[in-house]
């Protein structure tokens, strides 16, 4: 750290001297990178630059202690069918292909010469308001362009400060729900602090004709949209888009920044990443820096910009903190951290002891017993396998994971284990009942809950066929009806 | 608006360009004439539609390509670039031919206003207003005037999120209660006056400048869908140029009735 200090102020020193220098040979009209300005317009710029745009969760180069320039930013619009989650897609509109758009990166003073490309296959005329701008419609006004046609306007960046844009066509608010959202920041001048690691993330939320779940293209539902009851609330525009293989990454010791946006267009988003404190949050992506943050509140069309260390590894699981949305309905990411572990912050388990309080042990999920049958009931084997997968997907992978691997200590591995394959019933019955107590698995102790799922017995045969016929497993064929016989033996 | 006289003096030009005329009213349909509202438009009052005769299907690019044949200056080599942009007739190999992943029963696309304004008249048709259009396009297969369904207008919503339908041949939607087909969920159509809604692009600010629009209903009901729907309608109108051309852009004739 010193060490570097020096060497900056060597630098400067240098420069300094090399200025004065130059500037006592060349007289006038030379702009030193220090001069300050009282008023962000009169910030002057040399040179022309095309911007560079990046898909979530990555984000542009820094801008360093770049000058200002004129910045040339061409976004084109693309309506096109995408993954909301296994078995379900949806016809996303958006910005440079992707939900949320290509992350805008540029600095306070820039001219940014914004063209809007609306692509000839489109059927819809678009536009596109950024936050960023100073003037009416945030350039709505300026941008409205027909497909096969691009538009282009100019501004100047006045406000440091990360900003939300998004579609502004009638109506307004399926163009937004569609997914036609992203963010644009201006960094101060000589660019935001250092940081490791930088990554975009935006929540959003869906509104589909078929419930959560229920397979195939599903139609945008505008009843839904206005009563703002979501079906899926997401990161970056699908479930999934931040687990998994998918999941952020960072090393124990190095500093995290998040630029995080919420497009709505109906919900507000509790941001919280689970086991991690934010050290610096720039409140609702503005200068006031709040710290010490657990979690911070996100308005629909608006942002953060969020801080930390990561001090210890694991797997940190990003949420919206309004919790139900995390679990049933897709908004959760995760952020996975390497490293050595640090005790001293966290110990891990210690120990674990037998508590016994009274009440029943089973816990299940409040509800009606009427499950709806699926549909779409699966014909032959290959259906069962896929339509089985998708309900894993959906219902058992965050706890027993891809591969059926499990997580260690916490949730039994369902690949090649012994526990399953012994006893058919046994495993229709804890899909159908839940599980609490110790069992073993594979020769190692789990004491878990696993509460009863909500699932047809066509859901149950084809998920668990699923699993017999993967990993390793046994290979038997579950039927509704051998579902149903344990069911009705209770 | 702001460059109407200039639009006046290209619609002078092309009223002047000649054109081979014959004549035809086989092909078209009787629409008789009524006083309704409009979904959303210039006052949301009534507007009265005299009788009149509308094609049964938008033009195709068979009936475009004998066009061409006969009326040489509007072939894509050779149109005026004061009618046409750079996309007219893209799809089109050269001047008489369609590319070969065209079909020749699919609704023409990528024409300008002047060039579909000029085929009409060529048949001894004009285009229709868009309060002509409107109303022989709220109809569903059984009914004149549907738009309280909310099927018919939960069709025409998908339609609008459905990708490629211009590749579509003319005549696969049922045809409504008019006896007119594709109305909705092929292609958009040309009006003659297109541009006279005032959509300036913000949509917001035109909210205040038509509080119709939303009626201070609090919640959806099929007046709301069905305003949606046209509402996609007169953003694609307000955000197109006389002499743009699209590819989800075709059209068809009407010839008022004279009695």
């Amino acid at each position: 750290m010193k060490a570097t200090q020096l060497k900056l102020n060597r630098k400067t020193a240098l420069k300094g001297a090399i200025l004065f220098i130059a500037s006592l040979v060349m007289v006038s009209c030379f702009d030193d990178t220090k001069t300050t300005y009282d008023d962000t317009v009169d910030i002057p710029v040399n040179q022309e630059m095309i911007a560079e745009l990046t898909s979530p969760p990555h984000v542009p180069t820094p801008v360093g202690r770049r000058k200002a320039k004129k910045l040339v930013v061409k976004m084109e619009i693309l309506e096109k069918e995408g993954t909301m989650t296994d078995g379900v897609t949806y016809m996303y509109w958006t910005f440079g292909g992707t939900v949320p758009g290509s992350f805008i990166r540029t600095r306070v003073g820039d001219e940014v010469e914004f063209h809007l490309q609306n692509h000839p296959d489109n059927k819809l005329p678009h536009n596109i308001d950024l936050h960023a701008v100073n003037g009416p419609g945030g350039g709505a006004e300026s941008s409205f362009v027909v497909p096969g046609h691009s538009k282009v306007f100019s501004f100047k960046t006045l406000n440091p400060g990360l900003y939300v844009y998004h579609c502004a066509t009638a109506p307004v608010g399926m163009h937004i729900a569609n997914g036609m959202y992203g963010l644009i920041l201006v960094e101060p001048a000589g660019g935001l602090p250092e940081v490791d690691k930088e990554y975009y993330i935006m929540q959003g939320d869906f509104y589909t004709k078929g419930a959560n779940g229920e397979r195939g293209l599903q139609p945008f539902d505008m009843q839904k949209a206005v009563n703002e009851q979501a079906d899926y609330v997401v990161f970056n525009g699908k479930v999934g888009a931040l687990t998994g293989d998918n999941a952020l990454t960072a090393k124990v010791g190095e500093t995290v920044r998040l630029y995080v946006g919420n497009g709505g267009p109906g919900l507000v988003s509790s941001f919280h990443v689970i086991g991690e404190i934010f050290d610096r949050v720039n409140v609702e992506g503005g200068s006031l820096v709040n710290e010490n943050v657990q979690t911070t509140l996100i308005p629909a069309g608006g942002a953060a910009m969020i801080e930390f260390k990561v001090d210890v590894p694991g797997t940190f699981i990003i949420v919206d903190h309004s919790i139900f949305r995390a679990f049933n309905k897709g908004a959760l990411g995760m952020l996975k951290v390497e490293g050595e572990e640090d005790k001293k912050i966290y110990s891990g388990e210690i120990r674990d002891d037998i508590y016994l309080p009274e009440g029943p042990g089973i816990q299940s999920m409040p509800t009606t017993d009427e499950i709806i049958a699926s549909e779409v009931p699966a014909k032959s084997f290959e259906e069962q396998m896929e339509f089985g997968k998708q309900t894993y997907m959906q219902t058992c992978f965050a706890c027993h994971q891809s591969e059926g691997q499990g997580i260690p200590n916490a949730f039994p591995p369902l690949a090649k284990s012994d526990y399953l394959n012994a006893n058919v019933d046994r495993a229709i019955g804890t899909v159908l009942h839940g599980l609490t107590g110790e069992i073993t698995v594979n020769g190692e102790k789990y004491n878990s809950v696993m509460t009863r799922q909500m699932l047809s017995p066509d859901e149950i045969a084809n998920v668990l066929t699923y699993v017999y016929n993967s990993w390793g497993n046994s290979g038997k064929i579950i039927t509704s009806e051998m579902v149903e016989k344990v069911k009705n033996q209770k | 608006m702001k460059n109407g006289a200039f639009k006046f003096l290209i619609v002078s030009i092309a009223f002047f360009m000649h054109c081979e005329l014959f004549a035809q009213s086989e092909g078209m349909v009787y629409i008789e004439g009524s006083r309704y509202i409009p979904l959303y438009g210039r006052d949301s009052t009534v507007v009265e539609v005299k009788d009149f005769e509308m094609d049964i299907y938008p033009v195709s690019n068979l009936e475009y390509g004998d066009f061409l044949k006969k009326n040489t200056n509007w072939q894509k080599s050779k149109a005026l670039k004061l009618f046409t942009d750079k996309m007219y007739l893209t799809n089109w190999k050269n001047d008489l031919q369609l590319e070969a992943s065209a079909l020749s029963n699919s609704p023409v696309t990528y024409v300008s206003w002047f060039a579909a304004k000029a085929y009409c008249e060529c048949q001894g048709k004009r285009l229709p207003t868009i309060d002509e259009w409107e109303y022989a396009a709220m109809a569903d297969e059984t009914t004149k005037d549907a738009r309280v369904k909310p099927e018919y207008n939960k069709k025409i919503l998908d339609w609008y999120e459905a990708p490629r339908s211009n590749e579509n041949t003319i005549g696969m939607n049922a045809k409504n209660a008019w006896g007119v087909y594709d109305l909705h969920g092929l292609v958009w159509e040309w009006t003659l006056d297109f541009n006279s809604v005032l959509i300036t692009g913000e949509s917001r600010k035109d909210v205040d400048t038509d509080n119709n629009l939303f009626c201070g209903s609090a919640a959806i009901n099929a007046t709301d869908l069905m305003n949606y729907a046209a509402f996609m309608r007169y953003a694609i109108r307000g955000s197109l140029e006389a002499k743009y051309s699209m590819k989800n852009l075709g059209f068809r004739c009407v010839k008022p009735v004279t009695k």
